[in-house]
């Protein structure tokens, strides 16, 4: 079966996802058990094929054929659809099973039953199915039906509460986005069919050669990805879809904004890694750079926690463009600290989906406690939840880049690679940091200092949950150097020259 | 409604259903496929709807989703069928017995016997989206009921 392992982390939670309407009929607690048993098994399965793969090399997976590695038909043309796991999609797919993995437990205790919890669980394994298969596969059309898979689940997700005023609203601006970027993508992968016959991602990078259609296509993947990745200046639907949505479940949607920058990346560096022009990574640059300002202003003046987090998260995002775009624009020029600003690009990835995540959980643990998310309401939790509490001052202190937590540890590598680009985009990254900072304090101070406040106990599991990504925090800031030379190098040099091997790995010599 | 719609629902229904079914079953000779069968099909459950009421098949939206639940588990599960190869391999292709005949070579009217899982899968996406096309119909009207009260 190990061989069938990157698959599986697909089709599983697909078949778990559409099996669970059907258990919750028989029992609740089978539903519960079967689907932690779905993410525990996706969460194996993601673990062995990274293991397989930064020890072993690119992992090529062919659906359909007599074996799973035989890519080409007679004829040396890749026509089956294949996944292509190379170190970068591995990365991604740690950082999907990790989250769901501390999602789900939560999920099953927050979600009140008469809420749709079913209809929840089942969404929650269909979007988590979507994510792994943008991250895994190795075609453009795959891509795109993932894109919408994640799409449709999210959108259902977002709008959950549907009695409320506010989730029908941001599920409709959601959905609006979502489509109009799986359109735009959709389209970019016709021009390129309609010029090469083909639809695999490295056939078509091989025989790529830079003509005007080629260049529009770039242009609507570009816009298509940072639609759904929520960068500024399309970044609104993302503070209204991490509030509305049930907190646990948030987390996957922060996944579904990275994988879809995982996206970008690959087309950015793989897809046209052949034809280098740096002005693609200036507007890489300065979006990421408008982002983190966006957001972080706007977190300045949240009074809803889910919001004020929300805002964070989407600055988060600015940093990671950042980090790879300043990659980008010295690619060929400066390797030696293009690649340093790229890792902190990419190790930035895995400690915002540590961070956002737990911030994320503190809220749905304070939402539980006091049934209310606006700031002006709340206060003196911390005399009640102190680990709540504790998480939440950790969770910031990493997101706003304080040393030793391990949000540091990215930022001061995409610091020192940008400060040599141009030290105005280091100060800018840094001063934005500095906002962050002020804004979560007064969060911290809003929900969790002042007098003493009736509240009601959270459950343990949620602990739990939070403890597993505190601790998660706490080592990756403390030991960074075991990570990034383990994880995060293998997958920043899989963009940076993994190109003519993963192109190789599929097409053969 | 009036009795004149209700009587042409009575004689359109299985005619819609038969070609549903038809365009599912051919999915692999002919244009169409699972899809496009289970909404033609879909369509004849949308005109019992209009014509009969929502209210009067309420009790049938568990029925509706369970399908739709069961096709979704039975594309899937064809894909893990396949497995002793790889995912979604087409083991029952050319084997014989079900679906398993080997396409004629050169030009010829297709015969119906081919084609292994394809048509298989044709008839779990059919199922699907005739359940989920058909509960999104009835959900909606039976919406549109309440409000109009």
């Amino acid at each position: 079966m190990s061989v069938h392992a990157p698959i599986l982390a697909i089709a599983v939670p697909l078949l778990g996802g559409f099996a669970t309407p059907l258990l919750a009929k028989l029992h609740r607690r089978v539903r519960d058990v079967w689907a932690l048993a779905v993410v525990l098994f996706v969460g194996a399965c993601v673990g062995y094929v990274a293991v397989h793969v930064f020890t072993q090399g690119i992992w090529v997976y062919v659906l359909g054929a007599r074996q799973p590695q035989e890519t080409l038909v007679p004829g040396g043309f890749p026509i089956r659809i294949m996944l292509v796991v190379d170190a970068m999609s591995a990365f991604m797919g740690i950082i999907a099973g990790l989250l769901s993995l501390t999602a789900f437990p939560f999920a099953l205790r927050f979600l009140p039953e008469e809420e749709g919890k079913t209809l929840a669980l089942t969404l929650g394994l269909l979007l988590l199915a979507g994510i792994l298969g943008m991250a895994y596969t190795g075609d453009l059309f795959n891509f795109f039906v993932f894109l919408e898979v994640t799409s449709i689940a999210a959108c259902a997700l977002i709008g959950f509460r549907t009695w409320t005023s506010r989730a029908p609203e941001a599920a409709f601006k959601t959905m609006l986005l979502y489509s109009v970027s799986g359109l735009l993508f959709l389209l970019g992968v016709a021009f390129l069919y309609g010029e090469y016959g083909a639809l695999n991602l490295a056939y078509i990078s091989a025989q790529l050669r830079g003509s005007f259609v080629d260049r529009l296509a770039l242009a609507l993947f570009l816009a298509a990805l940072v639609m759904k990745a929520a960068a500024a200046p399309v970044h609104f639907w993302a503070p209204d879809a991490y509030g509305e949505a049930p907190a646990a479940k948030t987390l996957l949607l922060v996944v579904n904004t990275q994988v879809s920058l995982y996206g970008l990346w690959r087309v950015l560096f793989t897809l046209y890694g052949g034809l280098w022009d740096a002005g693609v990574g200036w507007l890489v640059v300065s979006l990421g750079l408008l982002t983190m300002v966006v957001a972080a202003f706007m977190a300045l003046v949240q009074t809803d926690l889910g919001r004020l987090v929300a805002y964070g998260a989407v600055s988060q995002i600015g940093y990671m463009m950042l980090g790879v775009g300043v990659g980008l624009v010295t690619l060929s020029s400066r390797p030696d600290y293009a690649l340093v600003a790229m890792k902190g690009g990419v190790f930035h990835m895995l400690n915002d989906a540590l961070t956002v995540g737990l911030l994320f959980l503190c809220v749905g643990a304070v939402e539980w406690a006091k049934g209310t998310r606006d700031l002006r309401e709340l206060g003196g939790l911390g005399h009640g939840l102190p680990a709540v509490g504790i998480c939440f001052l950790v969770a910031s202190l990493a997101l706003a880049g304080i040393p030793p937590l391990n949000g540091f540890a990215s930022k001061i590598l995409i610091y020192q690679g940008s400060f040599r680009l141009s030290p105005i985009l280091s100060a800018i990254a840094i001063l934005v940091s500095i906002l962050l900072l002020a804004g979560f304090t007064r969060a911290f101070q809003g929900a969790f200092l002042g007098p003493r406040v009736e509240a009601q106990g959270v459950p343990g599991v949620f602990l739990v949950s939070m403890a597993v990504l505190a601790v998660g925090i706490l080592v990756l800031g403390l030991v960074p150097g075991f990570f990034v030379e383990g994880v995060v190098t293998p997958a920043a040099e899989a963009l940076w020259h993994g190109r003519a091997l993963y192109l190789a790995a599929v097409l053969g010599g | 409604m009036t009795v004149v719609v209700r009587t042409i629902t009575r004689i359109l229904l299985p005619i819609s259903l038969v070609f549903g079914g038809y365009v599912i079953m051919h999915g692999h000779l002919t244009p169409g496929g699972g899809f496009q069968g289970g909404a033609v099909a879909a369509s004849g459950l949308a005109m019992v709807v209009v014509a009969f009421g929502a209210s009067r098949l309420a009790g049938r939206k568990g029925l509706l989703s369970s399908l739709e639940s069961l096709g979704g588990v039975a594309f899937a599960a064809l894909g893990f069928l396949g497995l002793g190869l790889t995912f979604f391999a087409n083991v029952l292709a050319g084997a014989g017995g079900l679906f398993g005949n080997s396409v004629p070579y050169g030009p010829n009217p297709g015969d119906l016997n081919t084609a292994g899982t394809l048509p298989l899968m044709n008839w779990a996406v059919g199922f699907k989206v005739l359940a989920g096309l058909g509960a999104v119909v009835l959900l909606f009207a039976l919406f549109g009921e309440n409000h109009d009260r």
